[in-house]
């Protein structure tokens, strides 16, 4: 199992480098989310991908699940949310002052402004 | 009072949330942000004596034994770094008074500042992995921020590609938190330390070690991934600029020692030689640059590229003596990159423009600006009675010392290229003949210069009290050369 989900994060980081690679400030965005579900799925798989109960203790389960890989994929989740939220207003806002969304046009020099 | 090494993270952000309300008074703001960044320097002085005198300090939060909770560890490199981040940060927010601009002010600017010292201050006392990587967003959350407020043209397009490199970075840290986590089974800083030492000859450590570095260089700037740090760090305006220079990079470099020192010493030979070539090259790329620009910002960015590849080469090499070298050096290297930045943008506000070809003429109209920016300079480039001088001697003293005379050479050298960068800096805007007379009205500066001298004094009390310094930089180099003590303060065995 463990080794399944390795090759889905691996093609997640494929996909993610690919589309960060581009000239299109979207498709960078999107390659960013593509990264955070790659690193999270990462994440579970490297607490492990044992069977046993989910880590609620009313389950009086033999054997739970490792419940610290899930806190910090929570926790990993909202400080990307936030990020990405933070990015794609950045990018609108860019899009607004400087008329283009290729990375290319955006080099610019510092007598621009 | 036993939760004292907390309060230099607690106050900033207690202040960031009270400011957060007063956005319409500008002038509350102001009184709030000044009287908490004193605080916290007050706060950071206390627990440096406290740590002076019993030792390294912890709290398990929440009372939890310490490898199931979070830890917060104030060793003396901690501490140290703490109070120097604190006293930067209270220089550079008197400073934004005469120089941010209203339209700032009136835009969260103060609270953002103050979310930065969290997360700075965060970073270095944390002794949690994962709590390590919740800092460091905090931190860039507010850079960010900081990077694109006001939102003129230039900032937009850098704040794009800062925000891009360092969204990577942030994932490639989770993955190497979660890679190591699968391999020792914590969290803890201290007991990752003791499980790493069960199972030193695994190579899996040596990738870690690699992965780690990769991460914190390109927080920290070093040789192959500082592409992003010229361009973004010139965006923003001067005060900004300060933090960023002082603060952001540094943490990387703490990180770099505290992960080197604590967690990936088992396979010196090979991780340690990586860093000495990186540091090298960092040095040297950092130099071209410093002497090829013709512009204040340029110059001064590139310094700060310089000053990590020295920190860089002294934790290579790894002796008591190198490592004493780096936190005097890094200590120094924070207090002076902000006062040099803040000089610098009273250099851009007074002739309008950061070309040095446009520039000159200064001295006669500023010569106490122009004085102090040359005190600056020479401190900055370790001219002996200055503050420069000692870690320079101890980093270079041991690279002779362990046999690595090219790095040590080299160190020598790329001061040259700094001494060559910062006095034509100041031949050019303060002595030569400007092309365009300047205006005989002076600009009123005085309120930008105090904090901005405030600093320089500070590092040249900091190079002429040595000796008062050496016994707080010997206790820090103590717990950083035998891990046991930092491990055994945390997991209290």
């Amino acid at each position: 199992m463990e080794i399944l989900m390795c090759i889905v994060a691996g093609l997640l980081f494929a996909a993610a480098v690919y589309l960060m690679l581009s000239k299109s400030l979207l498709r960078i965005i999107i390659g960013t989310g593509l990264l955070s579900h790659g690193t999270h799925l990462m994440l579970l798989t490297m607490g492990g991908l044992k069977a046993g109960a989910v880590p609620v203790l009313g389950e009086h389960a033999a054997t739970y699940t490792d419940p610290i890989p899930q806190a910090l994929i929570l926790t990993a989740i909202v400080i990307s949310f936030g990020v990405t939220a933070v990015f794609l207003v950045i990018a609108y806002r860019a899009y607004q002052e400087l008329g283009t969304d290729n990375m290319e046009q955006m080099r610019g020099m510092d007598t621009d402004d | 009072m036993i939760n004292l090494p907390i309060l230099p993270i607690l106050l900033p952000l207690v202040a960031a949330v009270l400011l957060m309300f007063l956005s319409k008074s500008v002038k509350a703001q102001r009184i709030v942000s000044v009287i908490a960044s004193a605080a916290t320097v007050l706060a950071a002085a206390v627990v440096l004596l406290k740590v002076k005198a019993d030792g390294i300090q912890t709290i398990d939060m929440g009372s939890w034994p310490a490898p199931f909770g979070i830890t917060l560890v104030s060793d003396m490199l901690s501490i140290l770094l703490v109070l120097t981040a604190s006293i930067i940060t209270l220089c550079v927010v008197l400073y934004s008074f005469g120089s941010i601009g209203s339209g700032r002010e009136a835009f969260y600017y103060y609270p953002i500042v103050q979310f930065l010292l969290v997360g700075v201050n965060g970073s270095f006392t944390t002794g949690d992995i994962f709590n390590l990587f919740v800092f460091f967003e905090i931190m860039l959350m507010s850079s960010y921020v900081l990077i694109v407020i006001g939102g003129t043209k230039v900032q937009l397009r850098e704040s794009i590609k800062y925000v891009l490199v360092n969204v990577i970075s942030s994932a490639i840290f989770v993955i190497a938190v979660g890679f190591l986590y699968s391999v020792t089974g914590s969290l803890n800083m201290a007991h990752i330390s003791t499980r790493i030492s069960e199972i030193s000859a695994e190579p899996i450590i040596t990738v870690l070690a690699i992965l780690f570095l990769i991460v914190f260089g390109l927080k920290g700037g070093i040789f192959p991934l500082y592409f992003w740090l010229p361009g973004s760090y010139a965006a923003p305006p001067a005060p900004i600029l300060a933090l960023f220079g002082a603060l952001l990079t540094k943490v990387g470099v703490y990180a770099i020692l505290r992960t080197y020192t604590l967690f990936f010493y088992h396979d010196q030979p090979f991780t340690h030689d990586i860093l000495a070539l990186l540091a090298l090259l960092t040095m040297v790329a950092g130099s071209i640059g410093a002497l090829a620009y013709k512009d204040v910002k340029q110059i001064l960015i590139y310094n700060i590229i310089i000053a990590v590849g020295v920190l860089l080469f002294g934790i290579a090499v790894m002796t008591e003596e190198s490592i004493a070298g780096t936190i005097f050096y890094l200590v120094h290297d924070m207090i002076i990159k902000a006062g040099l930045f803040l000089l610098g943008g009273i250099m851009i506000y007074i002739t309008g423009t950061s070309d040095l070809n446009k520039m000159g003429g200064l001295i006669r109209q500023y010569p106490a600006l122009g004085w102090t920016f040359l005190i600056a300079s020479f401190a900055l480039v370790g001219i002996p009675p200055l503050s420069g001088f000692t870690g320079k001697l101890l980093i270079v003293r041991a690279g002779f010392e362990t046999g690595e005379y090219v790095g040590a050479i080299v160190v020598l050298l790329s001061s040259l290229a700094v001494l060559y960068s910062v006095v034509n800096l100041f031949m050019d805007v303060f002595w030569k003949k400007p092309e365009i007379p300047l205006p005989e009205t002076k600009k009123q500066t005085a309120s930008l210069f105090i904090p901005a001298a405030v600093l320089v004094i500070l590092s040249v009390l900091y190079g002429v009290g040595t000796e008062v310094v050496y016994p707080y930089v010997m206790q820090a180099v103590d717990t950083l050369i035998h891990p046991e003590i930092y491990i055994d303060a945390v997991l209290k065995e």
